[in-house]
């Protein structure tokens, strides 16, 4: 075999694993939507469900998924931010670094079930925080810190040594050369990192079902005051998210529909994510565009 | 066979009372961990001239000029003094920042920011606190007219600094660099990413720029040495051993590393 027959080949090979990817995918995607998308419908996405049996719409859970996720994100994006660029640029290479690094990477892969009982130990019972949403969000963001924090750092050590020497030799300090200079050039990698971490959190259930609860007591949604008890944005209030729902259904739901009801609302779990894909990435590239003056 | 070279016998000149001097190092030393790279380095760089650095690779010329502006602090160790305005700036309490905005650099690669060419030269100042957009726009036309880009790119200072060639974003860094309205240019290889025409374009550049500036540029081109600079100073593994005028440095070398050095059959 010459040079050329052999690359032909190694293109084949790659190829197929390629579409056998894909045709994974998109047989899950069609799989998914096809059972569930029948069952959906205007009321079943808006309407309240039944708090016995799990019947009807999914509307608070729906909504509460969204608002665990923007809290989770408000919560961990800074933080590990702030890691991740400690890591990358302030860390010296000595054992306290590599000590950091490692209890990162040890959080990183605690099962998730783990973290919801910690959670639920901690912040539930011993903080008085009771099963809420931001018991949720505080559980999620320990599962989220490390892997967005290990992002955020390969994403900014990726950036050329000599765009912080450009930086420095003007006179900037490192934090300034850090924050302006190389966190937009990052951007596109951090974003994609927020983005499969969103992805997870939307999708969990498992750590929230003692932190948020498996509760969605019907809320108000025409009083936006965070402080009132029935407020949807009241991050004090239990706030059963749509998996966490899926999985209600699926165990001890007593709706005689609860396989349409689980396959609708995975439909929706699957687009909903789908669309939070797509818009953190045209807000990323919308972003990056600004920053790099880049097409 | 690599010949070996006595490091006692150098011919390193100083300058008289009368000539001023930019800047100026003392018994200048660095270290990388335990590797010696650079020994006693005691060179004056007159005022509004042009000086190179020559020597082999690894001779310790981009060592010698990082240490100038501070850019060694924290990768390597330098001791010995750098005078500046009659202050030693190489003492821990300088403020560095400070210092980098009056002795600016210029690298082998260009590196422009990933930002708008527009936004290249003003960023620094913004950060600097210049905030009136006429004094900012003037900067930009000055220093890109100053590196002689400015007819190149005035149409498009809002497009991306890496739409630029290799030749326009080296400008495009030096102008960056003059923004700052420093007193001394460090340039470290500057055209040897660059075709010859941009070459030409930067010595031109250059030469303009010397009038005002004090400018210390390290080349291996020893054509470019002897078409911009006024002084050479020759590196040879981690020792200045020679210091003259360029005229003198190319056509009548004093101790016999230089002139092997300078015919070429070094080593
Ligand atoms: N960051 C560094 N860490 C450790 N050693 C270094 C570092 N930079 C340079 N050195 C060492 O210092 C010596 C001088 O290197 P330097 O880069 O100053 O040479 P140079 O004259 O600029 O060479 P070139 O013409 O190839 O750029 C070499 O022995 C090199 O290995
Ligand atoms: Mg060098």
């Amino acid at each position: 075999m010459n040079a050329k027959q052999r690359d032909r080949v190694a293109t084949v090979i790659i190829d197929l694993i390629v579409a056998a990817v894909v045709g994974i995918l998109l047989f899950l995607l069609v799989y998914i939507l096809s059972a569930g998308l029948p069952h959906v419908s205007w009321k079943f996405i808006t309407g309240a469900s039944d708090p016995m049996s799990g019947a009807g719409g999914i509307g608070v859970q729906l909504f509460n998924s969204f608002y665990l996720l923007v809290l989770t994100m408000l919560i961990s994006i800074p933080i590990s931010l702030g890691a991740g660029i400690y890591l990358a640029e302030y860390a010296k290479d000595n054992w306290r670094t590599s000590l950091i690094r490692s209890a990162i990477e040890v959080l990183s892969s605690l099962p998730s079930v783990v973290v919801g009982l910690f959670g639920f130990l901690l912040f539930v019972v011993k903080f008085k925080m009771g099963f809420s949403v931001i018991s949720g969000a505080v559980a999620l963001t320990f599962f989220n810190l490390p892997l967005l924090t290990r992002n955020i750092e390969e994403s900014l050590s990726a950036v050329s040594r000599s765009q912080r020497e450009a930086g420095l030799s003007l006179g900037l300090s490192k934090w300034k050369t850090e924050i302006g200079i190389i966190l937009p050039v990052a951007l596109p990698g951090i974003v994609t990192g927020v983005v499969l971490s969103a992805g997870r959190v939307f999708g969990e259930a498992a750590a929230l079902i003692y932190t948020a609860g498996q509760s969605a007591p019907v809320t108000n949604f025409s009083d936006w005051n965070p402080m009132d008890p029935a407020s949807p944005l009241n991050p004090m209030r239990p706030a059963e998210t749509l998996a966490v729902h899926i999985w209600k259904i699926n165990t001890e739901g007593m709706a005689e529909n609860a396989a349409q009801l689980s396959a609708a609302a995975s439909a929706i779990l699957i687009l909903a994510v789908l669309l939070f894909n797509l818009g953190a990435r045209l807000l990323g590239n919308f972003l990056y565009r600004r920053v790099t003056a880049s097409k | 066979m690599l010949k070996q070279y006595s490091f006692e016998k150098t011919a390193v000149q100083s300058f008289d009372a009368q000539t001023t001097l930019a800047l100026k190092t003392e018994d200048l030393q660095v270290f990388y961990g335990a590797n010696h790279a650079m020994h006693d380095a005691n060179l004056g760089f007159p005022k509004n001239q042009i000086t190179a650095l020559i020597g082999a690779s690894g001779s310790g010329k981009s060592t010698y000029l990082r240490s100038l502006n501070r850019m060694n602090d924290g990768i390597a160790t330098v001791t010995g003094k750098i005078w500046y305005h009659g202050v030693n700036i190489n003492e821990p309490n300088v403020n560095i920042y400070e210092i980098r905005k009056h002795i600016g650099m210029v690298f082998q690669r260009p590196n422009p920011f990933s930002k708008s060419i527009r936004e290249n030269i003003v960023y620094a100042l913004k950060a600097n606190g210049m905030k009136s957009k006429a004094d900012l726009d003037e900067r930009v036309e000055t220093s890109l007219r100053g590196a002689a880009l400015w007819d190149e790119v005035k149409d498009t200072l809002d497009k991306s600094a890496l739409s630029l060639s290799g030749g326009q974003q080296q400008r495009l860094c030096i102008a960056r660099s003059i923004a700052m309205a420093p007193d001394v240019l460090l340039l470290d290889e500057p055209c040897s990413a660059l075709d010859p025409i941009s070459t030409v374009k930067v010595e031109e550049t250059l030469l303009e720029l010397q009038k005002q500036y004090t400018i210390i540029i390290v080349t291996h081109n020893m054509q470019q040495a002897a078409r911009v600079s006024s002084q050479c100073a020759f590196f040879h593994l981690g020792h200045v051993m020679e210091y003259t005028s360029t005229g003198t440095m190319f056509s009548n070398p004093q101790i016999p590393v230089t002139q092997d050095y300078i015919a070429g059959s070094f080593g």
